[in-house]
């Protein structure tokens, strides 16, 4: 390997450090214009009319929009099209657009939003899912599973019930809370639409989901799809928060439509707070049953979603909010119940993690119950009782590599855990917690069979190669995979291999940049296209220097006889070799997962071609006078299966570190209802930078990383995901680390000060000085978990009770039409 | 600093400035809408669009610029108060298509990871090198507080600045090296 495990500077990193990488806001157009969205000030509204007469007439504007020249509805996913590019009949949350107007400059535009009047009828607004539950009558979308609820699931692999009957088997029961959070990356969205000379249009935009932003464009534009070019440019930033397609996006589009000119809406701060799409404030109530010696017989877990004001991702959030639960340690039977509600509030989606660091955060912490409980060490409880690598979990989830033991022994031996935990004093501890992602969804968001990622590769005379691939950079560093694998196949330099990426136009088609799918995909597809492209040219170099095909090796800009490594030719030559014998030289790759075994309804959600995992010591000092917690240091080990480039692959552990540690101890995307003499609105708490509290770099503690490479066969070179796994067990850490330094268990998320000081009072209060067991300890957080309408199990056997993937119910009724 | 409809009602709808500026050691001279800041003024009427914005209100340091060689958020200087500034942008920084030790460092050590942060970073820091050619771990990372990034953790661009502190040593060794030879 030449290229693949060394550290070097990403392919992209000249532009980003001189200012010159091309995000979507730093596009100007001759003749552009500006766009400004109207928002609704009101949470929850009916709209009865919408004056723009006096907009229209202002110097400056050159078009307003509102729902009415929008018809057709929207949405990331097919099974809930719920969104319009401006409101129709009503608003759902504060900042939800009714209006825009297109002008010669922003703030002209800006001016006249305030010159167009909005007649609002106000609607009771639903603030939270209790409430969602309770007021049925009010219903913020006439779609979903009744009142306000927009999916419920109830899945039941084996008898859990049963299980927990067991004699002996203890089961542990905690209620836990995690707090919504937003994305705050730093770029705002922005988006510039022009119709080409040929009257196409084109949209620029910060997306990480270009072809998906294709299709929604061409559906709420209803345009014909070929006719609209969608460029993703290079996200500044984006971990979930730029994978739907936004409202601004399709209004920028109309307007160039309309107007002839090119359009671009950039938007504010507050206006990203309103977009959100972040992490699902989820509720869970977590039963696990454990044998004497820590055995897990069962887990029963339910969680309930605040889905905000639109569907966005929510059906697979819901479903992800239990399915990934597991892959980590071996669960013989498991229940999960989801529900996610409605709410006049932004709508949630995918942040980093998509479901999964709730529920993970409340079984890690349950596990450091159990371990305390029992009297075990949490690290020796865990370890007993790994998922076996190439089995089958009991929700019917193919495990392949599993390298989680190694990282748990990486993360012992750093922080001195057997010596130094439970050791360092009152006010000092340590925590320990692990966990698992994707690497890539097993299917995309709209059922096809067509490949997931495909990239084209065109050699050149000059000895150029150009790799052409719809994936997206976001700063993950999606370009320089793409430049790598290529280079490494055909043993040139990555900085040799010339890219073209996320243009609808120009690239075939990969997925997006989400569910840390890129460098599995794209990178599977790079290979094929890239041994296609080596097979020719090794064929016109055997026939060139008379040497078997089978002897010629690819590297150093050569191709050349591995037994007379002087036999050869340069690459640049071995091109021209191969266009004199071929014509023009062009191959192509593509990839699709493999299949799931799962065949259940909801088994769409989970499935992924290779798991990484990653466990997590942290480290904390608590002030128990005023519950202030500082993260002196953290050790993380990551099964990644190969690092590509080991300067982006810390990286993204070190950004996952961080970002978990925002949300671990500060950050919130919250609201508040204004008094009722204002108008009772619900709205953000503040939507800015400044009060969304989120670390910067003198909160930053040192961290430590260990790579576990498992070389997985169904990864490029080996590779697994690094771009979100890392965030996934440091919640859970810095919970179990607090209860290690203080003795209190904080079953909420995030860990403020305020929380722990609640427990250390409490702990007063009772007289305890210790830590106690897993029934006496002090617990801070959720208690109830309010009444769901369940509806009946999905019943699906494990493989292990006799279960062929299929819902019990299902094998019946594809028996009863065979007979 | 107010938002722009607001700006530009108190400046008056027409009302347009003239001033002169030093950037990036070139004289311009240049006519905007007098609402504008010197972040709008870059970007927008001087072409400069290497400085970020991430909030418009002085949170997030992406849009740090040096002005006069102090570190200044772009977003909350008015146009009007650079009238015969010495501005430095990103675009300023390398000497022709070389690298400044500190950008070279940055794309080399994994410090800039989506870019969007990277210049606001970039001059921040060079303010620090320029004024404590050897700082601290713990003064990097004060000297960087005020400057947002959600990609990098920090302790890569920690480690590029130092790196950066380093190159800047060795190379004013061997200049002064060279001019005594």
């Amino acid at each position: 390997m030449r290229v693949i495990g060394k550290a070097r500077r990403r392919v992209d990193g000249r532009a980003k450090v001189t200012g010159r990488t091309t995000f979507a806001d730093d596009i100007f157009l001759p003749r552009m214009l500006y766009g400004k969205l109207l928002r609704s000030s009101l949470p929850h509204a009916r709209i009865v009319a919408i004056d723009t007469s006096a907009a229209e007439t202002a110097p400056g504007v050159k078009l307003v929009l509102t729902g009415a020249h929008f018809p057709h509805a929207y949405g990331i996913m097919p099974i809930s099209q719920d969104e319009h590019p401006l409101c129709v009949g009503k608003v759902r949350h504060v900042g939800d657009p009714v209006a825009a107007v297109i002008a010669t400059s922003e703030a002209v535009a800006a001016d006249a939003c305030a010159l167009i009047t909005v007649q609002y009828e106000a609607l009771p607004t639903i603030a939270d899912p209790e409430a969602a539950l309770a007021n049925r009558a009010t219903r913020i979308h006439d779609y979903g599973e009744g009142g306000n609820i927009h999916r419920l699931a109830h899945l039941e692999f084996g008898d859990v019930e049963d299980a927990f009957r067991q004699d002996g088997v203890r089961v542990f029961e905690d209620v836990f809370f995690y707090e919504g959070s937003t994305h705050l990356a730093l770029e705002q969205h922005a988006a510039v639409a022009a119709l080409d000379q040929d009257g196409r249009l084109t949209l620029w935009s910060s997306t990480q989901t270009p072809h998906y932003v294709h299709r929604e464009l061409a559906r709420a534009l209803d345009l014909p799809a070929h006719r609209i070019r969608v460029v993703a440019c290079p996200n500044g930033g984006a971990f979930g928060g730029k994978s739907d397609p936004f409202n601004h996006e399709m209004v920028a589009a109309k307007a160039a439509l309309l107007t002839g000119r090119p359009v671009k809406i950039t938007l504010t701060r507050e206006e990203v707070f309103y977009c959100h799409r972040g992490r699902h404030p989820t509720l869970m109530r977590l039963k696990t049953g454990v044998k004497p010696n820590g055995t897990i017989v069962g887990m029963d877990l339910e969680t309930l979603l605040d889905g905000g004001a639109y569907g966005s991702y929510g059906p697979a959030s819901t479903l992800y909010t239990g399915q990934l639960q597991t892959v980590t340690y071996h669960v013989p039977r498991y229940r999960f119940r989801a529900c996610r509600t409605f709410t006049n509030k932004p709508a949630c989606g995918p942040k980093r993690g998509h479901g999964t660091p709730q529920p993970r955060f409340a079984q890690e912490v349950q596990l450091d119950k159990i371990a305390v409980g029992l009297g075990m060490d949490p690290a020796e409880l865990r370890l007993a009782q790994l998922a076996p690598a190439n089995s089958l979990t009991a929700n019917w989830l193919r495990i392949g590599t599993i390298g989680l033991a190694q990282c748990i022994e990486a993360v012992l031996e750093g922080s001195g855990w057997t010596q130094r935990r439970g050791k360092l004093g009152f006010g000092r501890g340590l925590g320990l917690a692990c966990s698992s992602y994707l690497t890539g969804a097993g299917l995309p968001i709209y059922w096809n069979e067509m490949p997931h990622s495909a990239v084209q590769l065109q050699l050149d005379r000059s000895g150029r190669v150009t790799a052409f691939c719809g994936a997206t950079e976001i700063g993950q560093g999606s370009d320089d995979v793409l430049a790598a694998i290529v280079a490494e196949v055909l043993g040139i330099e990555a900085l040799d291999v010339k890219l073209v990426t996320g243009d609808t136009d120009l690239t075939p088609v990969d997925l997006g940049s989400y569910s840390s799918r890129v460098t599995l995909m794209m990178g599977n597809a790079a290979i094929q296209a890239a041994e296609r492209a080596r097979a020719l040219l090794a064929a016109a170099v055997a026939a060139k220097i008379g040497v078997p095909e089978e002897r010629l090796t690819f590297a150093e800009r050569r191709v050349f006889d591995v037994e007379h490594p002087e036999d050869g030719v340069d690459f640049a030559v071995a091109v021209v070799l191969a266009e004199t014998k071929f014509g023009t030289l062009g191959t192509v790759g593509s990839y699709s997962p493999p299949k799931s075994p799962g065949k259940y309804r909801g088994a769409g959600v989970g499935p992924s071609a290779a798991y990484s995992y990653s466990a997590a010591v942290v480290e904390v000092e608590v002030d128990p006078d005023t519950g202030w917690i500082r993260v002196p240091k953290v050790w993380i080990g990551h099964d990644i299966g190969r690092v590509l480039n080991p300067v982006l692959a810390r990286g993204q552990v070190e950004g996952g570190v961080y970002m978990g540690l925002g949300e671990a101890l500060m950050e919130e995307q919250v609201f508040r209802r204004l008094p009722h003499k204002l108008s009772g609105a619900l709205v953000h708490k503040i939507p800015s930078m400044l009060e969304y509290k989120s670390p910067t770099s003198l909160e930053m503690p040192e961290v430590v990383t260990t790579f576990i490479e498992t070389n997985d066969p169904n990864g490029p070179f080996g590779a697994k995901e690094v771009g979100q796994g890392p965030l996934l067990p440091i919640m859970p850490a810095v919970a179990n680390a607090v209860f290690d330094a203080v003795g209190v268990r904080v079953c909420e998320v995030p860990i403020t000060p305020e929380l722990v000081l609640k427990g250390l009072e409490s702990k007063a209060k009772r007289g305890m000085g210790g830590r106690g067991d897993g029934e006496t300890e002090v617990r801070v957080g959720p208690t109830r978990f309010p009444e769901v309408p369940w509806p009946e199990a999905l019943v699906v056997l494990p493989p292990w009770e006799g279960g062929d993937g299929r819902a019990v119910g299902q094998v019946n009724k594809t028996a009863r039409a065979r007979t | 600093m107010t938002d722009a409809p607001t700006r530009r009602r108190a400046a008056g709808q027409d009302a347009r400035t003239r001033i002169r500026l030093t950037v990036n050691g070139e004289e311009r001279e240049v006519l905007f809408d007098g609402y504008k800041t010197l972040l709008e003024v870059l970007r927008e009427d001087l072409g400069l669009t290497g400085t970020k914005h991430g909030c418009e209100l002085g949170e997030c340091g992406a849009c740090a610029v040096l002005m006069d060689a102090h570190p200044v958020l772009a977003c909350l200087v008015l146009g009007v108060e650079c009238d015969g500034a010495k501005v430095t942008t990103v675009e300023g920084l390398g000497d022709g298509p070389e690298l400044h030790p500190l950008q070279a460092a940055f794309a080399d050590l994994g410090a800039s990871q989506c870019g969007y942060c990277t210049p606001g970073i970039l001059l921040t820091a060079k303010h620090l090198l320029d004024t404590n050619p050897n700082p601290t771990r713990e003064r990097i990372a004060e000297a960087l507080s005020g400057n947002l990034c959600r990609c990098t953790g920090y302790l890569q661009i920690f480690e590029a600045v130092e790196a950066a502190a380093r190159a800047v040593k060795t190379s004013s060794r061997e200049a002064v090296k060279g001019a005594a030879r």
